[in-house]
């Protein structure tokens, strides 16, 4: 029955702020991606800035788990998800993979310099996008990564909420239940007390941890559809924003120095020696 | 208040300060001490009255404290709001958080309604003249980078057990100034509905030691198990009885359980004990990892750890470069071993 509307039990409502049946509304949800060096590159400081030369680069790992959460909500509730990524022309790349996976659409995030932008300009950004698809569609969720694997700020994703204005659940490990009528959400956090569920209003912004399900590999199809896409480029004038001012400077990239370790191999005639010996070794250590 | 005091945000859970918070606190002291301001604990959440003896035992000169039933629980828009507007009146020249999962969501937020930067995971901190360098790593630890936030306050969350703790002094006293919350019930969005306490008591975050499996905890060809089962059941039991071996060792030092990405993708245990890039980033005084051959991936979340030792059946694996102590030899000899003689040795 195409077309047929849902029919709710419940009491007719005058509150005009909640009309959950005047429209069948697809949930919307926005994922955020970012290209970086793949965790096996070499990396080196040349000149205080950080080098891996000809190395691939790749989605964020963190930031596949994102879109993997995106697709399989999409999938228990229909709609459609649209990637989103902040940088240069190879960001693109970052896209074609989530559009790969599956995402319906995907959208170039072009800021003014790319190399200077921190957690600051990056979610002013990134919030204001999401407005943007807002108007179009309404946004039910966002969804981050919990992190990149290259500066490792860790932040995006809350301070994104809290320029939307909407509620922030970071590391989340599995969504218990979404109702887009009742407008709330239900998740598994993990914290390093434990596992915590937490329930809020939509939309919402999640930032997920590895646990919320192994991400698909892209389907030949899905990589043929990619290779196609056109994938849109928004300004700042696009977005309607002035150009967000980075505060937090990088002034150096060092390389750590060097570990003074050479290992030194315990070996004896049977485990118990070597155990004593071992520990003979920890304990001259005074870490214990 | 004036603008050369240092605010140190104190975590806690449950009613209990997360121990990295006094860390902070003694950072706070010796920035306070060199920019000659002074140290002023923030504390937001419930029946804290004893967590607020602690700060200043550790160091607190001040305390500024929002306590109420509607912060038993953290939620983020609630504390920030609290935050936002104390440091927004009073403009100190930082904000330390110790960097868990509480003290990051609300420095990030902070930052947004403060129109700052946050320096986050800090491992060292020098003041050059007025401004505040922080160093942390990135590239999962490949690199170093010295940071600084261009506005004040800069907020700065700290990597647990990177500073030191203060030797606490019961006799230090201070005053409080209570604030009440910001946000009524109805304006917070979030509500906690379930906990689940971690099985193992101590977190891997904060713990001083780790004792780490990996592939190798499944080859015991020994050992047989119950009849019946396919193979890779019988591969995961084996795991299973290895981690628990692990677990006898960790117990015996006072320690936590961690794993390998390879342990976990198994099956062998659950993904809260993975140490790594895709996991936690764990910087104990002693780690042991016992069959990890030490991917580039693992190392990133472990090799800050003070000493580290390695037991592994094959000679070349990486996880030797890392050691400063390193057995070639079956962690089921050897580990049994070492429980019995650190049973003894630390009666």
């Amino acid at each position: 029955m195409i077309g047929c509307r849902r029919v709710g039990f419940s009491k007719v409502t005058f509150n005009q702020s909640h009309k959950p049946f005047e429209k069948e509304e697809a949930l919307k949800i926005v994922v955020c991606v970012k290209l970086v060096p793949d965790s096996a590159a070499k990396l080196v400081a040349v000149n205080g800035r950080a080098s891996w030369g000809d190395a691939q680069m790749i989605i964020n790992p963190w930031d596949e788990f994102a879109v993997e959460a995106a697709l399989r909500q999409q999938e228990a509730s229909g709609g459609s998800v649209t990637a989103i990524s902040l940088g240069g022309e190879n960001a693109r790349d970052a896209l074609k993979h989530a559009l790969a996976m599956g995402c319906e659409e995907a959208v170039l995030i072009s800021p003014p310099t790319p190399e200077g932008a921190d957690t600051q300009v990056t979610s002013q950004m990134l919030a204001a996008a999401i407005r943007k698809i807002n108007t179009q569609d309404p946004v039910l969720l966002a969804l981050f990564g919990r992190q990149a694997i290259d500066d490792e700020m860790g932040l995006t994703a809350a301070q994104t909420a809290r320029r939307l204005g909407w509620p922030s659940l970071t590391l989340v490990s599995a969504v218990q239940s979404l109702d887009q009528v009742a407008r709330k959400i239900r998740v598994d956090r993990s914290i390093e007390e434990g596992r915590q569920t937490v329930e809020t209003t939509l939309p919402a912004v999640l930032s997920v941890m590895k646990d919320i399900g192994e991400p698909r590999y892209p389907s030949f199809l899905g990589i043929r559809k990619a290779s196609r896409a056109v994938i849109p480029t928004w300004s700042l004038a696009d977005l309607g924003i002035a150009a967000p001012i980075p505060v937090v400077e990088v002034s150096e990239v060092m390389n750590p120095p060097v570990r003074e370790v050479s290992c030194e191999l315990i070996t004896g005639d049977s485990p118990r020696e070597i155990a004593v010996k071992l520990v003979d070794k920890i304990l001259a250590e005074k870490v214990l | 208040m004036n603008t050369k005091s240092v605010w140190v945000y104190v975590d806690h859970f449950k009613g209990e300060a997360v121990p990295a918070s006094w860390e902070a606190v003694g950072l706070g002291r010796s920035l306070a001490g060199q920019l000659g301001g002074s140290v002023v604990a923030i504390l937001i959440g419930s029946q804290l009255d004893p967590v607020a003896k602690q700060a200043f035992s550790y160091g607190a000169d001040e305390l500024l404290m929002s306590d109420d039933p509607s912060l038993a629980d953290f939620r983020p828009e609630a504390y920030a709001a609290i935050l936002s507007k104390l440091a927004g009146e009073a403009t100190p020249r930082a904000i330390l958080f110790s960097a868990t999962s509480r003290g990051r969501e609300l420095a990030a937020m902070a930052a947004v309604d403060l129109n700052t930067g946050v320096l986050p995971d800090a491992f060292a901190e020098d003041l050059l003249g007025e401004e505040l360098v922080v160093t942390r790593s990135v590239y999962g630890g490949k690199l170093h980078a010295r940071v600084t936030c261009k506005a004040r306050p800069a907020l700065v969350t700290l990597q647990v057990r990177a500073f030191p703790r203060p030797t606490p002094d019961t006799s230090r006293m201070g005053e409080i100034r209570r604030i009440p919350p910001v946000l009524s019930e109805n304006a917070i969005p979030a509500r906690v509905v379930g906990y689940t306490q971690a099985e193992s008591g101590v977190s891997l975050a904060d713990a001083s030691v780790i004792v780490s499996g990996g592939r190798g905890t499944s080859n015991n060809p020994s050992l047989t198990p119950p009849a019946g089962m396919t193979e890779k059941d019988a591969e995961t039991w084996r795991a299973q009885q290895g981690f628990k071996l692990l677990g006898d060792l960790a117990a015996v030092l006072g320690g936590a359980v961690g794993a390998s990405r390879a342990a976990v993708d198994a099956g062998y245990i659950p993904y809260p004990h993975q140490v790594g890039q895709t996991g936690k980033v764990v910087s104990p005084d002693l780690y042991i990892a016992c069959g990890i051959s030490g991917s580039i991936q693992h190392q990133a979340g472990m090799r800050t750890s003070k000493v580290i030792v390695a037991i592994n059946k094959d000679p070349e694996a990486p996880i030797f470069k890392l050691a400063r102590f390193g057995v070639v030899g079956d962690l089921y000899k050897i580990v049994p071993e070492l429980i019995e003689t650190f049973r003894q040795r630390l009666k």
